[in-house]
């Protein structure tokens, strides 16, 4: 049975399109201003790939910020819902699952069978998410791609205690000023934003295992903060960024055999 | 929309609610045009101790009025505006940003000017209240203003020293009443006003009370517009009459079973205030069935309680059904004091384990699914704690989903995400 699952990000739309449980395509286009474009240009990535129709896809999930401006979907999940199936599908011990994307973090605790148990999300302040990156990125002027492998390369922690993302680039300034090395400074955003993140989920307790999703997986740097920062082992998945969207497929499976 | 389970109708006893609230505002607003006199204070004030200058005393309580315009999404915008462009921190309490914006425009949210107080008369309840009106006081040109310091702890504290503390403050505030009024105090009013606060208090916690019934017969939402009597005028014997009428009803809707919402499947409680411009989020639980059966607020900001020989939450018996018989100033302000600082919700600003543990027994009494914490910048006082509360629902094993919002100010609530928070939930909970 062909299901398809779409993911509503801050940043991107990602469609999963399913053959049973297997993956037979995916779709990405940036979110943008118009919802209905992105959702039609990642559809149309995806059931290219697919070599597919729309109509031959059987149950449509959706999942993420912008619910109920696809027609075609037949129901929704939340994304943490999504999150807990496909992170238990992936990675059959995971028990915790972290997600951050451009805008938001969240994380859900989740039994064997990838049912929800608890969850967190972050509120209005995206400094614990991607965006806030992808800011300091700008202020350290280097690549959003460069910042995870030159953080790995720092020799110092530097401590960073701005929290809300417009003081934090002041003081990224400052630490330019200062000459710190870029890598120093790297290192002290993601461990900045990973302690956001890590005292979000320790409001659920942490119970390995721990997988990471979402765009900031891709994030080698910030991923090895929250290893340390954790103190656990922390996985990450192929292409992190789908993870909800793959969820909701899924969870479109469950709901077309109902 | 799920499927309908169970009978539902509006409550017969709606509209006179809404001509008793209307009424309010008109007499405080019109009292001049009497002869009377106007007040202004929190809804934690001793209200009852000015029902001693005589029956046409009115009052403003800033609490239900500062929600009544945060109701009113566009005044309550120029509100703050206002207030804020006078230098008022945006962290402040924001039923004082509304209040004391309103006073600044001049405007009353039931139409016509803001009409001036005759004077203050209030608790230091929280951080806000003192200053609150002290500030209101400065701002309408120096209307006398007299406030009274409730910090007196938790009840099991609350000792015969302590009492003495407060009764002594009220004792000095009615001679300061008589001087700025000119009027002579009648303490016979302030006796019957006490009796009625007591019964009317009592009833309210009766009333909430019904609702442990399944289908619950009133919905949180409805109990907004019911429970405010309480906050306004709880002392007068028309909100004694009216809570009469409303228990009967509501008990009328157990014997029959008859719901709030008819698709009732899951139960959830709150905690305090709710974002009063956000309502609509009550709303979109029912549609998956969920309602929410009240909360410690809205059952114990004015309900007053007691547990009873079963162990579980009841009504507290009045003085009068105690047959206690008040025939002096001090013993009817020694009663009142007693009767105010038991009530629940004046233990939440002192004990993070008090609150968790009276959530705690509503969630089993009245056998609750699942918990909405609210994370209410716009009131410090009663959103203390939420992070130790969510740990103590999350121990019992209790569903729960900490929001973030503003009782009063809608720029700090984001319905969007709110509501996506609110799906998660209603999936915890299994109806989604």
């Amino acid at each position: 049975m062909i299901t398809a699952g779409i993911d509503f990000g801050a940043k991107n739309v990602k469609v999963v399109i399913l053959d049973d449980e297997k993956i037979v395509a995916r779709g990405s286009a940036l979110t943008g201003f118009d919802l209905k474009i992105a959702v039609k240009d990642a559809s149309e990535m995806a059931l290219k790939a697919a070599g597919l129709k729309l109509d031959e896809i059987t149950h449509i999930t959706e999942t993420g910020i912008g619910q109920g401006s696809v027609a075609f979907a037949a129901d929704s999940v939340s994304e943490v819902g999504a999150n807990a199936k496909a992170g238990v599908k992936l990675l059959p011990s995971a028990r915790t699952i972290i997600d951050v994307g451009a805008e938001e973090a969240r994380a859900v605790k989740c039994d064997e069978s990838g049912s929800m148990e608890d969850f967190v999300v972050n509120e209005r302040c995206a400094a614990g998410a991607g965006a806030f990156v992808e800011a300091m990125a700008r202020a350290l002027e280097v690549e959003l791609g460069q910042m995870g492998p030159m953080s790995l390369k720092a020799t110092e922690a530097v401590p960073m205690n701005a929290q809300c993302t417009v003081f934090a680039e002041s003081e990224v300034v400052s630490l330019i000023h200062a000459q710190t090395p870029k890598a120093n400074i790297a290192r002290a955003i993601h461990d900045a934003i990973a302690e956001r993140v890590i005292s979000m989920v320790r409001r659920l307790g942490i119970t390995e295992d721990v997988l990471l999703v979402g765009g900031l997986a891709y994030d080698v740097g910030y991923v090895d903060s929250m290893k340390r920062g954790l103190g656990v082992e922390v996985h990450v998945p192929e292409l992190p960024e789908y993870v909800s969207a793959y969820g909701a497929a899924l969870v479109a499976q469950e709901r077309a055999k109902e | 929309m799920t499927e309908m389970k169970y009978q539902t109708k509006p409550l017969d006893i709606w509209n006179e609610g809404k001509a008793l609230r209307q009424q309010y505002y008109e007499n405080y607003a019109k009292a001049h045009e009497k002869g009377g006199i106007r007040w202004a204070g929190g809804a934690w004030a001793y209200s009852a101790v000015p029902a001693g200058l005589g029956d046409d005393v009115w009052s403003l309580t800033g609490e239900p009025y500062g929600a009544s315009v945060a109701f009113n999404k566009e005044f309550a915008a120029r509100c703050q505006e206002a207030i804020e462009a006078k230098g008022f921190a945006r962290d402040l309490c924001a039923y004082l940003r509304n209040y004391l914006g309103s006073v600044v425009l001049d405007e009353y949210v039931f139409g016509g000017k803001f009409p001036k107080p005759d004077f203050m008369w209030t608790t230091h309840i929280c951080c806000s209240h003192a200053k609150w009106y002290q500030i209101a006081s400065d701002l309408e040109g120096g209307v006398p203003y007299f406030c009274i310091d409730v910090s007196t702890g938790l009840i099991e504290d609350f000792n015969e020293r302590r009492r003495e503390y407060v009764v002594n403050q009220l004792l000095d505030g009615i001679d300061w009443l008589e001087q700025t009024t000119g009027r002579d105090y009648d303490d016979q009013k302030l006796i019957q006003a006490v009796y009625n606060e007591c019964e009317a208090t009592s009833l309210w916690a009766e009333i909430c009370a019904l609702n442990r019934t399944i289908p619950a017969p009133l919905d949180e939402k409805t109990m907004y517009s019911l429970y405010v009597f309480g906050t306004i005028i709880k002392h007068r014997p028309e909100i004694v009459d009216f809570y009469r009428k409303l228990r009967d009803e509501v008990q009328e809707r157990v014997d029959n079973k008859i719901a709030a919402v008819g698709n009732e499947q899951r139960r959830v409680i709150t905690d305090t205030q709710p974002p009063w411009g956000f309502l609509e989020i009550f709303r979109y639980l029912e549609t998956f069935g969920v309602v929410s059966v009240g909360s410690l607020y809205t059952f114990s900001l004015i309900g007053a309680w007691e547990v009873k020989d079963d162990g579980t939450w009841g009504p507290r018996t009045t003085p009068q059904e105690q047959g206690i018989d008040i025939t002096t100033r001090k013993q009817a302000l020694e009663v009142l004091a007693d009767w105010t600082h038991a009530r629940p919700e004046w233990q939440h600003f002192y004990s993070a384990q008090k609150k968790s543990d009276m959530m705690l027994r509503i969630v089993r009494e009245w056998k609750v699914d699942g918990v909405m914490l609210h994370y209410n910048r716009g009131c410090e006082g009663l959103s203390l704690n939420i992070a130790e509360n969510r740990l103590a629902f999350k121990d019992a094993g209790i569903p729960v989903l900490p929001f973030e919002g503003n009782m009063g100010d809608e720029r700090e609530f984001d319905l969007e995400r709110t509501k996506k928070a609110v799906d998660s939930f209603l999936e915890l909970l299994g109806v989604k």
